[in-house]
């Protein structure tokens, strides 16, 4: 680990000061930051601790909403009630990912900005245009199980190993961030960036962009949710898919429906087109492929990772399934 | 027939007697030792796979405040010996495989030296590297002998012939994967050089192995070499042999003299220092009659070896010996990469040869009709078939029936997907175990009445994990007609009598069948009634009959896996074993060892796999995020049993080693189940869940 400064901040706008004036990095929970700069993939002048600004609240707002703190702990949202009660989806996200003990510190902001954990990002003997811009792509031609399937760019096939990001995405979550100009709230949806030939920037935040809490609408009564992630060992191991859904169902039509697709691109994939489909018609599994071919026409699959294409649709039909029916 | 112990103490469960140290902390690993201002090493890996230093600049490094010495090729001390290139460290300009040792870092923290490590400039002049193993390579080779001493290849009867004429026939080829012993505490060595004299702090399978192999090596009188190593966190084989670490830590302690040298290999490190199980190609020939009786059985295996130092993992070796049948043959071909030297990981040999054996087995079974089990109960062989010595014990048998009988297997419908339970289908599948009874020669110990009345067992046995601590101090007590808390049992230390490696589950069967010895000997000489001071050292009596009995363990593994129908997701429900191994000196430890070696067959069945890739010759997932390895969700309900075995020919214990046996066949019962619930037959390691997706 190259030797950098260490920054206690004990306001808000102090910490974004900072930041804005050196090449800094924001701690939180460190759960994936320490093992990067470990690593040699991300080497700060200063790094600004987070964890003094209170910012860990969750708290229920006036539209029935949640706003939860961008220091919030992930094992302490999963069992909030309010979270327990009305977004399943998301309780369940947050289970599903990382270990107990990685849970226990890793933090609302932190899981959103954490970076991709491609083999080649992550081993600074190999080149990687997200690590270093120009060296060129090593998991095209290379190993590629983990990797995008849809939104990928030649320069980038890089996956966000998020899942609270996936159901986030999915409850249309909106990001409040705090940058050097003031307070703006960016859609989540809006927050990770597609590749394209800036695979090195991952979200739209700028380096002074400090996320302060993360806000949730309220859901329309009888909605339902829920998140389901495959992956290649039963726990603590990154999805080769996600599924998040939230959906509505009145007389047997689908009244409201919102999909996010996990492990599949360079962010957390809000299904549009599988929503076009769905929403105004019949819950049946005849729609229910018909939404997720509809989605994934667009896929391009490397040499590893076909098999995300079945695997996507199988796990979509069949959380749209499980939840229609309102077997589980 | 061996004069057998009268059990006491053996087939007791006292807990380990290091137990109570190790949960708070206090028991000292290599890594912990306590010495005076340490200086601490950090490697810097060759990032080609094949080439020439051309030059080390390591202005920059050494600038860094902290830093004390960078070793390279240019300056490194010569060793005395680089007969074994694996050890020869930073002793020629040559890159011989990724990861490789090109220089490395001496530093007053950590921290320092592994900043200076990224600083050090080395310049590679790069050659084309070969890294890909195929079974159509055009340069494949048949080694000398392959590992344990076993013949390259054997032949006995027509096997073409015989498969021409079977009525029922299965020729397939299986493949398992490329395989990273994970010991979680990693190889650690701390190295203090005082007069010429060497001490040794190391994380080892083997203190006089390790001792005699740094010797060597260096140029030293073993005698002027101490190595200690009284814990050690895992090994699996990966400690058996003294690798880099060792080498390099007495070479870097030279360069700061005074001053003592830590180095722990980084997680990263070990994918490419340490050894690994070769990936193995397996084309499996069997036929049988209509009956289900084995008329072939015929084994090709292709495997990788490094260019460097030949590893040839003897992967048919346990087809050789486990069904009858009249026309059989075995080879192994080896192809020498730019790669990893490979090693010894769990059952070298056993592991990987048993999945491709056990699973055409299932696959021969299912063509003629006949059940699994029964198929393998009528393949019992009355002798081993290729040497036609008669087995000291054979329970195999028996192992089968009562595994069936605990399992239920009897209620099975042997037709593929003919269960499903929500949105799971489920099946169940058996396979057999089996690993040799291995006694190594060249152990001795020493037995001591001490001033409190107890006796003193002195002996450099390891303690990688399995219990070491306790069990040989039990084999001790019966041997001295004493309590357990009568021994005081001293090992892990080159200071201590002779001791061979913690390799082959050869551990209690050598160094008891030595403290037997020594125990005997002791009560010859000086009675019932000892003085203080009494003392005797004994070596391991020369084994007359040893020659007359194929010594082998058995056991039989049951799975039942369920496969999701959406997903193809794979999870192990249930294992059971049974195995045959002897007497079990402590069945609390032994239930570890064997659910634990059951566990790592899981591990290798549904997730195991270094992901090479070919183009930079290194693997890729290298660390925990990305090699898998079972997780406590993946693995509900592993029991594991043993039956009551008599073997008077073993040893003086009547053991048979437990520490490999468990990983052996585990991964074909569930590849075995897979297929029973999917009707999809996976004859490639692991049984990733694209394998059974529509």
């Amino acid at each position: 680990m190259i030797p950098f400064d260490y920054h206690r901040a004990t306001d808000v706008a102090g910490a974004v000061a900072t930041a804005d004036a050196r090449e800094a990095v924001f701690l939180a929970g460190g759960t994936n930051l320490v093992d990067r700069m470990k690593l040699g993939v991300t080497s700060p002048d200063v790094v600004v601790d987070i964890g003094g600004l209170a910012l860990d609240g969750v708290e229920e707002l006036p539209d029935g909403g949640l706003r939860i703190g961008a220091t919030a702990r992930n094992s302490d949202l999963a069992a909030h009630p309010v979270v327990l009660r009305d977004y399943p989806v998301l309780a369940r996200a947050l289970l599903s990912g990382a270990s107990g003990q990685l849970r226990n510190l890793a933090t609302t902001g932190g899981n959103l900005l954490q970076r991709t954990r491609c083999s080649y990002f992550q081993d600074v003997s190999t080149p990687c245009n997200k690590r270093e811009p120009g060296t060129g792509c090593s998991a095209i031609g290379g190993y590629n199980r983990q990797h995008a399937v849809l939104g990928a760019s030649e320069q980038c096939v890089a996956t966000h190993p998020s899942d609270m990001a996936v159901a986030m995405a999915a409850l249309d979550a909106r990001v409040v961030v705090r940058g050097p100009a003031g307070e703006r709230v960016v859609p989540l949806v809006d927050l990770h960036r597609l590749p394209g030939d800036e695979p090195d920037r991952d979200t739209v935040l700028t380096r002074a962009d400090l996320i302060t809490a993360v806000d949730l609408p309220p859901l329309p009564d009888g909605t339902r949710s829920l998140y389901r992630k495959v992956r290649d060992r039963a726990s603590f191991a990154f999805a080769l898919v996600s599924v998040a859904v939230v959906l509505r169902v009145d007389g047997g039509v689908v009244r409201d429906v919102r999909v996010a697709l996990g492990g599949v691109a360079h962010k957390p994939w809000r299904a549009r087109r599988a929503e076009e489909v769905l929403l105004g018609s019949p819950a049946e599994e005849e729609v229910f492929r018909r939404a997720a071919d509809a989605e994934l026409a667009a896929a391009r699959p490397l040499p590893d990772n076909g098999f995300k294409v079945p695997l996507v649709r199988n796990t979509l039909v069949s959380a749209l399934r499980d939840l229609s029916l309102g077997e589980r | 027939m061996t004069d057998l112990l009268r059990p006491h103490v053996l087939g007791a469960s006292p807990a380990r007697v290091e137990g109570a140290a190790k949960v708070t902390g206090t028991a000292l690993y290599a890594g912990d030792q306590r010495v005076t201002d340490p200086a601490y090493l950090h490697l810097v890996q060759a990032e080609v796979a094949r080439g020439r230093v051309t030059s080390v600049d390591a202005e920059a490094a050494l600038a860094l405040d902290g830093v004390l010495a960078v070793l390279t090729p240019d300056n490194a001390p010569r060793l005395a010996s680089t007969d074994d290139a694996e050890l020869a460290v930073l002793q020629s300009h040559d890159v011989d495989f990724r990861g490789q040792v090109v220089a490395a870092v001496v530093a007053r923290t950590p921290e320092i030296a592994r900043q200076a490590g990224a600083l050090v400039d080395v310049r590679i002049d790069e050659a084309p590297h070969d890294v890909h193993l195929g079974a159509d390579r055009d340069d494949l080779y048949a080694p000398e002998e392959v590992n344990a001493g076993a013949e390259t290849d054997t032949s006995q009867g027509d096997v073409d012939a015989a498969m021409a004429e079977a009525p029922f026939t299965v020729d397939h080829t299986y493949t398992t994967a490329w395989y990273n012993n994970n010991p979680m505490e990693p190889h650690t060595t701390t190295a203090l050089w005082s007069d010429g004299d060497l001490v040794l702090h190391d994380s080892t399978q083997g203190v006089h192995p390790t001792r005699d192999t740094a010797a060597e090596v260096l140029g030293l009188d073993p005698e002027r070499v101490r190595v200690v190593s009284p814990h050690v966190g895992g090994g699996f084989g990966s400690k058996g042999t003294a690798h880099v670490n060792v080498i390099i830590t007495a070479l870097a302690a030279k360069a700061v003299p005074g001053t003592p040298v830590k180095l722990a290999l980084t997680r990263q490190q070990m994918f490419s220092l340490v050894g690994y199980r070769t990936p193995t190609i397996q084309r499996v020939r069997l036929g049988c009659d209509e009956g289900g009786w084995l008329r072939a059985v015929a084994v090709d295996v292709v495997e990788q070896t490094s260019r460097i130092k030949e590893y040839a993992e003897q992967t048919a070796v346990p087809s050789r010996m486990m069904y009858a049948a009249p026309h059989r043959s075995t080879t192994h071909r080896l192809a020498a990469l730019d790669v990893p030297v490979p090693s010894w990981m769990r059952a070298p040999g056993e592991c990987p040869g048993m999945f491709a054996l056990e699973s055409a087995v299932d696959e021969l079974a299912i063509a003629c009709g006949v059940d699994p089990v029964e198929f393998r109960v009528r393949n019992e062989p009355e002798v081993e078939p290729e040497s036609g010595k008669p087995f000291s014990s054979r329970n195999l048998v028996a192992c089968l029936r009562e595994g069936a009988r605990r399992f239920g297997w009897d209620d099975r419908d042997p037709a593929p997907r003919s269960r499903r339970e929500s949105d799971w289908l489920v099946g169940t599948g058996v396979a057999s175990s089996t690993y040799p009874v291995n006694k190594m020669p060249g152990s001795a110990a020493t037995v001591r009445r001490t001033v409190d009345g107890r006796f003193r067992v002195e002996i450099g046995a390891a303690d990688i994990g399995t219990g070491t601590w306790t069990s040989l101090a039990q084999v001790a007590a019966d041997a001295l007609g004493v309590e357990f808390a009568d021994v005081e049992l001293r090992i892990g230390d080159t200071d201590l009598p002779k001791a061979t490696v913690a390799g082959g589950s050869s551990g209690i069967t050598s160094w008891g069948s030595t403290v037997v010895a020594a125990a005997r000997e002791f009560r010859a000489k000086f009675g019932d009634d000892p003085d203080e001071g009494d003392e005797l050292t004994a070596t391991m009596p020369e084994d007359d009959a040893s020659d007359e009995y194929a010594k082998h363990a058995f056991g039989a593994q049951f799975a039942e896996v369920r496969v999701h129908v959406d997903t193809g997701e794979v999870r192990v429900s249930r294992l059971l074993g049974v195995f045959a191994v002897g007497r079990v000196v402590n069945p609390r430890l032994a239930r570890s060892q064997l659910v634990g070696g059951m566990t790592m067959g899981l591990s290798m069945a549904l997730h195991e796999r270094s992901v090479l890739d070919e183009r930079f010759g290194h693997v890729v997932n290298h660390d925990f995020a990305e090699y898998h390895i079972a997780a406590n969700a993946d693995v509900p309900r592993v029991e594991a049993l043993w039956i009551d075995e008599h073997d008077p020919h073993v040893n003086p214990m009547g053991t048979k080693g437990i520490g490999e046996i468990g990983i052996v066949g585990t991964a074909a019962a569930i590849a075995n189940a897979a297929h029973h619930a999917t009707g999809v037959r996976v004859r490639d390691l692991p049984l990733t869940l694209d394998h059974f997706l529509s």
